[in-house]
């Protein structure tokens, strides 16, 4: 399914089938004698080499969706500055989004270059604990479209995993397109010896969302990703005005809430529509940093607090506040509480 | 696989549209949507062809949801929604057996059937074929341009929201357009403020004012903003029909505007 070059002849088998090299359809095709040798069968040694590579990173997390524009990226961003907000913790943002890179603007190093040096590719830091890396520093303008078939899409992420100088990491975050197809399959793929923590799968409340993010779940089930948790992105709009909540993305079928009870997934926290979100993305500054007094914030900061379990923190904080920010520390939380005993 | 069929297949379609955005969840299967009840409303034979394989949406916002795609000489019959048959769809959603199904597809495969489903739909008489497109400018955008060029496109129409993060993708589609040599017709900003149905103050919540800004930066008809209307996005939810629930809205003006726009564009080319 997944091995037929895109320049290959109709009908071929795929380079690792068992009839590779030796249909009908193979007659005539200049790489005939090296499928049929087995050599396209042996699976990428990039495979073995991003596991040593990446070595050193105590976890990966894979951000997915079905659905477009329900906040990826949005949500990669606060997740990786607030990882980052603790100043001991080495947190890393890969957007394998090849044809529409946000991350560079939301994480506001748009027009940063990417240096070559011995260890290979460097990325880019925003801070000195939070690096990232995306084709959109390798872009010449804002303009420039990347309009690559799937094959060359998968030779970016390869060189992206293997030949990026990640260092010691305790937190490689990846960014993904909408979808289920060539980057998605290629993430999976080249991480599968360096093994994945698992995914968390970003939605919005209305059923046309759903509908595509059962299909990623599905898409994790299909390729053995364990599925972390769920996020509700733009669940609910508060009016500043009149404080009056308005679905504006109405969960005519119960939202994420229900898609988890019904797939026995955990949800994360629902994130409320915060305009200030989307215009600090726009900005390329953390929206966390946005209320730096905010409980959340400070609770993260004392080692005291954030000892205790994440149910009594999360008590103490719906005491004082609800707001945006305090829902993603809760997602960070739960995140952190669900990986502790997932260390690679 | 055979050339054949396709030519007869859009014979008598008259105009082809294609919607984009390199941004994902802006609102391009609304658009769609939106724009063919709406040209149908005008008195016009419309079909969609949805080829976001990976994210079929247009099948449960017109509410077709299970329909068994039929076979006929020239090729897969669409289905059509009204009985009238004047909006006719053909998505992938029809050919799954699971609609949670996952399409684990790479490129080659999605090139392949995205050929076979613009050469192989018996679209009969159409005045206006919309195709809606996944995000992105990558295989299936190149097999639509590739399969259609020979018949005819009349051109794109790019769907943006008004925030940086979303201008900035549908940029590199513009360029996706001009290197591929297909006519920008113009730019829609979608989820351009939305009202407050308790107090009606206006909250910018994807900031405001970025397609207009866009179309001016790319030399660019702008062809109006699409308000974020709770309402629109409860009837596509329900499959409803927005625009005959409620042609009192601002919501319905901004569109049909639209769609006004753009028969006018077909009947200059």
């Amino acid at each position: 399914m997944a091995d037929v070059p895109s320049d290959a002849p109709q009908h071929c088998p795929g380079t690792s089938s068992e009839q590779a090299g030796k249909t009908s359809a193979c007659q005539g095709c200049p790489n005939q004698s090296l499928c049929a040798s087995g050599a396209a069968k042996a699976p990428d040694p990039a495979i073995e080499e991003i596991k040593v590579k990446l070595a050193t990173v105590k976890h990966k997390i894979v951000v997915l969706s079905g659905k477009g524009g329900v906040g990826k990226s949005t949500f990669s961003a606060n997740l990786a500055h607030a990882l980052a907000s603790d100043a001991s913790t080495e947190v890393a943002l890969l957007d394998v989004d090849i044809c529409g890179p946000s991350v560079p603007k939301i994480m506001g190093v748009e027009g940063e270059q990417v240096h070559q040096s011995g260890s290979g590719w460097s990325p880019v830091y925003v801070e000195d604990n939070l690096a990232v890396m995306s084709i959109g520093f390798l872009l010449g303008s804002p303009d420039d479209a990347v309009i690559w078939r799937g094959p060359k899409k998968n030779g970016m992420i390869k060189q992206f995993l293997r030949d990026v100088d990640w260092g010691e990491l305790d937190y490689l975050i990846v960014d993904t397109p909408p979808g289920t197809s060539d980057e998605h399959l290629s993430v999976v793929q080249y991480l599968s010896a360096a093994r994945i923590d698992g995914a968390v799968i970003i939605t919005t409340p209305q059923e046309v969302s759903l509908q595509d993010v059962r299909k990623e779940i599905r898409f994790c089930q299909k390729v053995n990703l364990p599925v972390i948790g769920v996020v509700e992105n733009m669940s609910g709009f508060e009016c500043p005005k009149c404080k009056n909540t308005s679905q504006i993305f109405p969960p005519t079928t119960g939202g994420a809430e229900r898609m988890c009870e019904e797939l026995g997934l955990p949800l994360l926290g629902k994130v409320p529509l915060d305009p200030r979100i989307g215009k600090n993305c726009d900005e390329g500054k953390s929206f966390l940093s946005e209320v730096p007094d905010s409980a959340a914030a400070l609770a993260y900061q004392d080692a005291h607090f954030a000892s205790r379990t994440v149910n009594t923190r999360i008590n103490v904080l719906f005491i004082t506040d609800q707001n945006s920010v305090h829902v993603y520390f809760i997602i960070l939380w739960s995140l952190q509480d669900l990986l502790k005993n997932n260390v690679a | 696989m055979e050339q054949s069929g396709g030519e007869e297949n859009f014979a008598r379609v008259r105009h082809v549209l294609l919607v984009l955005s390199g941004k994902g969840g802006v609102g391009k299967s609304t658009v769609t949507v939106e724009l063919a009840l709406a040209f149908r409303q005008a008195g016009k034979k419309v079909g969609i062809l949805d080829v976001d394989l990976c994210g079929p949406s247009i099948p449960r916002m017109l509410r077709v949801c299970r329909p068994e795609v039929h076979q006929c000489e020239a090729g897969w019959v669409p289905v059509y929604t009204d009985q009238q048959q004047n909006l006719a769809l053909m998505s992938i959603g029809f050919l799954l057996e699971d609609p949670d199904e996952a399409v684990v597809w790479r490129g080659p495969k999605k090139t392949a059937l995205i050929g076979q489903f613009v050469r192989d739909v018996a679209w009969g008489e159409l005045d206006i074929l919309l195709v809606d497109t996944p995000p992105g400018t990558s295989d299936e955008h190149l097999a639509v341009v590739e399969n259609l060029r020979k018949h005819k496109i009349d051109g794109a129409v790019l769907v943006t929201t008004p925030q940086a993060v979303s201008t900035g993708d549908v940029r590199r589609e513009i360029t996706f357009c001009k290197k591929t040599g297909v006519q920008i017709l113009g730019l829609i900003e979608n989820m351009s403020g939305f009202v407050c149905p308790h107090c009606s103050e206006c909250s910018n919540i994807f900031s405001k004012g970025g397609g207009e800004e866009l179309a001016k930066l790319t030399g660019s008809e702008f062809l109006g903003s699409v308000p974020l209307d709770p309402l629109l996005t409860h009837s596509l939810e329900e499959g409803s029909n927005f625009l005959q629930a409620f042609p009192e809205s601002a919501t319905f003006s901004a569109i049909n505007n639209i769609a006004q726009k753009l028969l006018l564009h077909m009947k200059d080319g």
